[in-house]
């Protein structure tokens, strides 16, 4: 009986790998998904290394050039603080970077854990907790986050993070539910029940890998979401400290200055949210055609 | 019929009473005193006692959810923690014009989607599908903000094609002038919102030109244009009424950025106002106000679905 069943494994393993080369080579020939990940490995670079190689520290304050247009020494300008724009922009990275990853891990941590649970036992468990859900998800993430922030004395990064994965928890669970529902019925599940396996071990080891998939993507989608979130939290002053070399910030300090014609403050922490943004999306774009779901 | 009504307006009013409690809850049970946040670090205890005397914060936790229900179900929505005036007074006109924002964007977006949708379907493949699916979604994932800075930034301050403000100023202008005036700022929601929207209206149309009833539309006869507007359109409306209703939370949610950059008296600038100065009675009450908006939006969908739908219709007339 062992023997068969390593047999059966070994098998499954060799076309699973087969499978993940497959798709590989898919993504490597995606031009969309490569552009993706360049953007995104350029600000990862900038957020690991950006502070040793910038021309200027964050804080660095030059009164001589305050509000200065680009030029040689300062690329993108100084801001009304005579501050370096460009400097800021590549340190500014880090902390959405972190917060925003960060997040997303917690809340699909939680997430995948509450699907496979509703979506295996059903019943009225799946039942509340599909209500609560609901519940949550009608009131905008960002109108929750605020009130929380509100809520919580002396808000800080880390407790935005947990709201924000609070916040994406359900639609995470929602997607692995619907997933573990359609898993559930096949027979290698039923098999491990009969083998008298434990509960946690049918969840994790058995189903969990065959959904990886929808949650690969759903993680990749909801990165993007949580950027979109902290930056729009920063700039609305939530969440994040007044002055620190953040995108959002940034732009919330800068952009009146538009009005006297002053745009570079605004427009360069603005594109670079723009295309953090944008890659995060097309990588998930391109996870999505090859996972083909 | 009349049981899937109520069972689907029996679901969501539980589900505004979930919202309500854990509103409720978030406010009062996560660290955090109100009084203290409200009054100052400075006050004294006997400050504290006196407002948590006012707001009925000095009773039993189930009490206080009790009366709030209690007041919200009669209309009555508080008291103001930093003015002590009824919200009522600045939350309902505000309400009133976040609406009106919304109605003009949501105008622009619901037809400009589905067109946009039905175009990458009937081009599916080539490149306008390419820009509008691709194109549409890396919009979407831009933040409102940014969009509303970058379209003020450019069509306020550089080209001075539209207004700075979505507020007309004060005894000018009619209607019209209002509208000019929201247009820059629907934009921007429209950029976030259009993406989502195409592409399942693109899905819903692909679908369709591919059934078996296309097939027949063509083999009876029918032109291309004549079948794809009496079939295709109906059967793709159903999907795009599901999407559009699922978008209406980030509509709202993107109404808090948008109204501050555009410097507009909505619901998201009295909730912004309420966290800064901590009032919970504003935060609370707007919160629950915008899940029954929310909520309606989505009980309108569904019903619009299943009328739709004659799949659901036959099942629920059963």
């Amino acid at each position: 009986m062992s023997v068969t069943n390593t047999e059966i494994s070994d098998k499954s393993n060799a076309e699973r790998l087969q499978i993940r080369k497959e798709r590989f080579a898919l993504l490597r020939s995606n031009k969309a998904f490569i552009i993706g990940v360049s953007i995104l490995g350029f600000w990862v670079l900038c957020a690991i290394f950006g502070k040793y190689v910038t021309p200027f520290k964050a804080d660095d304050q030059n009164y001589e050039f305050v509000s200065a247009p680009p030029n040689g020494t300062y690329w993108f300008g100084t801001d009304p603080n005579g501050q370096d724009v460009f400097s800021r922009v590549i340190i500014g990275s880090r902390l959405i970077l972190v917060m925003s990853f960060a997040a997303t891990i917690i809340g699909t941590i939680a997430g995948t854990s509450i699907g496979l649970i509703t979506g295996y036992f059903k019943g009225w468990f799946d039942t509340i907790v599909m209500r609560l859900l609901e519940a949550i998800s009608a009131i905008p993430a960002i109108i929750i986050a605020l009130l929380a922030i509100a809520a919580i004395e002396g808000s800080s990064p880390t407790i935005t993070v947990l709201i924000i994965a609070f916040v994406f928890t359900p639609n995470i669970a929602r997607t692995v539910r619907a997933a573990v529902l359609a898993e559930a019925e096949f027979e290698y599940v039923a098999a491990a029940r009969l083998r008298t396996e434990r509960t946690p071990h049918i969840l994790f080891k058995e189903i969990l890998p065959n959904v990886m998939p929808p949650i690969i993507v759903e993680f990749t989608v909801r990165l993007g979401y949580a950027i979109f979130a902290i930056a729009t939290l920063s700039f609305l002053g939530a969440g994040v400290e007044y002055g620190s070399p953040n995108w959002g910030t940034q732009i919330s300090e800068n952009w009146a200055q538009i009005f006297n014609n002053q745009w570079w403050p605004t427009a360069f922490p603005a594109i670079a949210i723009a295309s953090l943004a944008v890659s995060v999306n097309l990588i998930s774009d391109g996870l999505l055609e090859v996972f083909e779901i | 019929m009349k049981s899937f009504l109520a069972k689907r307006l029996g679901l969501s009013v539980l589900t505004v009473g979930l919202a309500a409690i854990i509103v409720f809850f978030m406010t009062r049970v996560l660290p955090g005193d109100v009084a203290r946040q409200s009054l100052g670090r400075q006050a004294s205890p006997e400050d504290v006692a006196a407002f948590n005397t006012l707001y009925g914060l000095d009773k039993p936790l189930f009490t206080q959810l009790i009366n709030w229900v209690k007041d919200l179900l009669s209309g009555d929505l508080g008291v103001s923690m930093s003015t002590s005036r009824p919200v009522s007074e600045t939350l309902i006109p505000a309400l009133g014009y976040s609406a009106r924002l919304a109605g003009v964007a949501f105008l622009l977006i619901v037809p400009l989607s589905i067109a946009g949708g039905i175009l990458a379907a009937m081009y599916r493949g080539k490149k306008l599908d390419r820009a509008i699916t691709v194109g549409g979604l890396s919009a979407a994932v831009i933040p409102e903000f940014v969009w509303a800075v970058i379209l003020l930034l450019l069509f306020g301050v550089v080209f001075r094609i539209f207004p700075i403000s979505a507020m007309p100023d004060e005894g000018t202008g009619g209607f019209l002038q209002s509208i000019w005036h929201l247009l820059l700022p629907s934009i921007a929601l429209l950029l976030v919102l259009f993406g989502y929207i195409a592409r399942i209206t693109r899905a819903g149309v692909i679908e369709a030109l591919d059934s078996d009833y296309m097939r027949t539309a063509v083999l009876k006869g029918y032109s291309r244009r004549k079948a794809v507007v009496k079939h295709v359109l109906r059967n793709a409306m159903l999907p795009t009424i599901a999407v559009v209703a699922s978008q209406v939370p980030y509509l709202v949610g993107g109404l808090v950025a948008v109204e501050m950059v555009f410097n507009y008296r909505g619901f998201g600038t009295i909730l912004l106002t309420a966290v800064g100065g901590r009032d919970y009675a504003v935060l609370q009450s707007g919160v629950i106000l915008t899940s029954v908006v929310i909520v309606s939006f989505q009980l309108i969908a569904d019903i619009l679905f299943a009328v739709l739908n004659p799949r659901i219709r036959q099942r629920i007339s059963e």
